[in-house]
């Protein structure tokens, strides 16, 4: 079957953005785009953890990163703010190129690879918390300027557009991953670096390359958030919440497929609102449902929710013809 | 330069909080020795066991070293559960999802109390807390000078069981060996929830050694953990020695760094020496090469 691969795609994403046009409901799409920077944030992580199978525990370094240049250059240099956000997507696939450099080049991997960037998305948290250029303790505010050229918008639905983009672009990333030989390559690492080096792959760059890819994705997500809540402080922009959510959403939708953290994302944040809906604004109910979930998802549905009725099947299959086996022996 | 009257209090006191330090880091070497996992719960559970301890003296007015003889063994079987009923079944034998799992308990268990006492800070308010001792060279605090004891009788008799009893033995064969030790009757699956729950236990201990100075928050074990991950790659992961002289050792760069660079850059030292250690020898001191 021989279909243009981004028909899907194209499909999904012409789907929601019909969204606005059916309803001004703000509480709709303030979820919804809350929902899609995730999946972008997920989507980010997913290229380096689900299909370079790198799982980093610190992807708030880029989040944080994105947020901080877009946010730092308007304020304090008067930068347009769309170059401050295309420079914070840049700095941020900065500071993932030098991590990634970092850590591959020493052999880090597993759980060694996910200390390292845990550490290094704390230590950009304690110094964002300090240092004056950031606002230290107080944050930064970006002032509101009510204009597209600011990146600021009247209503709702240009935001939603915007992050739609952002993830359809994402979206696309991963496929050309998926087709390309550079994809091969990654998924070779992911199954067995050992091997991959033995047929030529460089696997250091290879994961390198992803990581910095990750990294950009990741910081286009903490730039757009900038711009849509106009306050970031130290726990927001580098808090271990972001590199949890980050993971999360393609944990549950499926690791290392395209839609997994779209799929996830929604299915996450709907948790979160439902919850929220049962108990009220109680602080921590919410992620004390998504480490449960986390858990939930790795017992029993490994290759995330999307697969989980296959898996479901196979078990059933194993269970009923592990019997006969069994009476055998 | 400082003079010698701050440079000595400092350091002392840096070599007391990094006994506790190496209390925590006994725990997570001990795991990570023995099941290969780096215990992403490590922290929440810490504060878990703080909380514990000061509910203990808060409702029942037990004191922190008396709720240790019960909270330990409580805290074992917790451990013990946590492995043989959560992680065990539910990791599938792959190091990545071991990895998820546990950071799944962690966010659990924090958010758990976190939802259940808020952000609130809260300090047991006792006698002896502000007792202090006369070294010769300095004055510190009575609680850390216990806690330096009870610290190294901890590490002796750990040593003791993994040297001398047959669960110790049996661990030890685990941890070098899993088939060899499986073919050769061994229970892994039990050995695997006994080291958790060892592993645990230690953090019990650590809560209560800790609660007669230190504050509790449902956030207050990351920073001990993070502590933790530090030494235990410092002094090579599985390495008992090695996580009680890293502790030490952090303790002391922890307050000398803080008094150099202020409380929040204090951290920072740490964080440093956890990244170039991972980055240039991730084996550690004591460990064997990866």
């Amino acid at each position: 079957m021989s279909r243009w691969p981004f028909a899907q795609i194209l499909l999904v994403v012409a789907a929601l953005a019909t969204v606005p046009l059916l309803t001004a409901s703000n509480v709709v799409l303030n979820f919804l785009t809350v929902a899609l920077l995730i999946a972008l944030v997920g989507q980010g992580w997913n290229v380096l953890g689900g299909y370079g199978g790198q799982y980093s525990f610190g992807h708030a370094a880029f989040f944080g990163t994105g947020a901080y240049v877009t946010a730092v250059l308007q304020m304090r240099y008067g930068v347009n703010a769309w170059m401050g956000f295309a420079l914070g997507i840049a700095g941020g696939a900065l500071v993932g190129a030098v991590i990634g450099a970092l850590a591959f080049r020493s052999g880090l991997k597993g759980s060694y690879f996910a200390l390292v960037t845990l550490a290094f998305a704390e230590v950009l948290r304690i110094l964002a918390s300090v240092a004056p250029i950031t606002g230290a303790g107080v944050g930064t505010l970006i002032a509101l300027d009510l204009r597209p050229q600011a990146f600021q918008f009247q209503s709702r639905a240009p935001f939603y557009w915007i992050i739609l983009a952002l993830v359809a672009g994402s979206l696309v990333i991963a496929r050309l991953i998926e087709q390309s030989r550079f994809g091969a390559w990654l998924l070779a690492v992911r199954e067995n670096e050992e091997a991959a080096k033995a047929l030529g792959v460089d696997a250091a760059r290879v994961k390198l390359a992803a990581m910095t890819v990750s990294a950009a994705i990741t910081a286009a997500g903490g730039g757009f958030y900038a711009q849509y809540f106009l306050f970031i402080d130290s726990g927001i922009a580098y808090g271990p919440w972001i590199s949890i959510e980050a993971l999360l959403a393609p944990m549950v939708g499926g690791v290392g497929t395209v839609f997994g953290p779209l799929l996830g994302a929604l299915v996450v944040k709907t948790l979160g609102e439902l919850t929220k809906l049962v108990t009220g604004d109680a602080p921590g109910l919410d992620l004390v449902i998504y480490g449960g979930v986390l858990v939930l998802v790795v017992a029993f549905a490994p290759r995330g929710i999307a697969s989980l009725p296959a898996d479901l099947r196979a078990r059933f299959a194993r269970l009923r013809s592990s019997v006969p086996e069994r009476a055998d022996a | 330069m400082l003079s010698p009257t701050i440079l000595i209090p400092a350091l002392l006191n840096g070599l007391l909080t990094g006994a506790v330090y190496a209390l925590v880091a006994l725990g997570l070497t001990l795991i990570y020795g023995v099941l290969h996992i780096i215990n992403f719960a490590h922290g929440a559970l810490l504060t878990a066991a703080m909380f514990a301890a000061f509910f203990a003296h808060r409702l029942l007015g037990a004191d922190p070293y008396l709720a240790a003889v019960v909270l330990t063994p409580l805290f074992f079987a917790l451990g013990y559960g946590l492995q043989r009923f959560v992680i065990g079944p539910a990791a599938h034998g792959e190091d990545r999802n071991i990895l998820l799992v546990t950071l799944g308990i962690a966010v659990v268990i924090e958010n758990a109390l976190l939802y259940a006492f808020r952000a609130d800070t809260r300090a047991l308010n006792l006698a002896y807390a502000f007792e202090v001792v006369d070294l010769g060279v300095a004055f510190v605090a009575l609680p850390r000078v216990v806690a330096f004891g009870v610290v190294l009788a901890v590490a002796a008799l750990l040593w003791l069981v993994l040297s001398f009893t047959d669960t110790g033995k049996a661990i030890r064969a685990v941890a070098g060996e899993k088939l060899g030790a499986e073919l050769s009757g061994i229970d892994v699956d039990h050995i695997y929830a006994v080291t958790f729950g060892l592993g645990t236990a230690c953090l019990a201990i650590a809560a209560c050694l800790l609660i007669p100075t230190y504050y509790v928050n449902p956030h207050v074990g990351n920073a001990f953990v993070l502590i933790a991950f530090t030494i235990v790659v410092l002094g090579g992961m599985g390495s008992v020695t090695g996580a009680l002289v890293g502790g030490l050792l952090i303790g002391v760069v922890e307050s000398l760094c803080g008094l150099y660079l202020g409380e929040s850059l204090g951290q920072i030292g740490i964080y440093v020496i956890f990244i170039l250690v991972l980055l240039f020898r991730p084996s550690g001191l004591f460990g064997e090469r990866a």
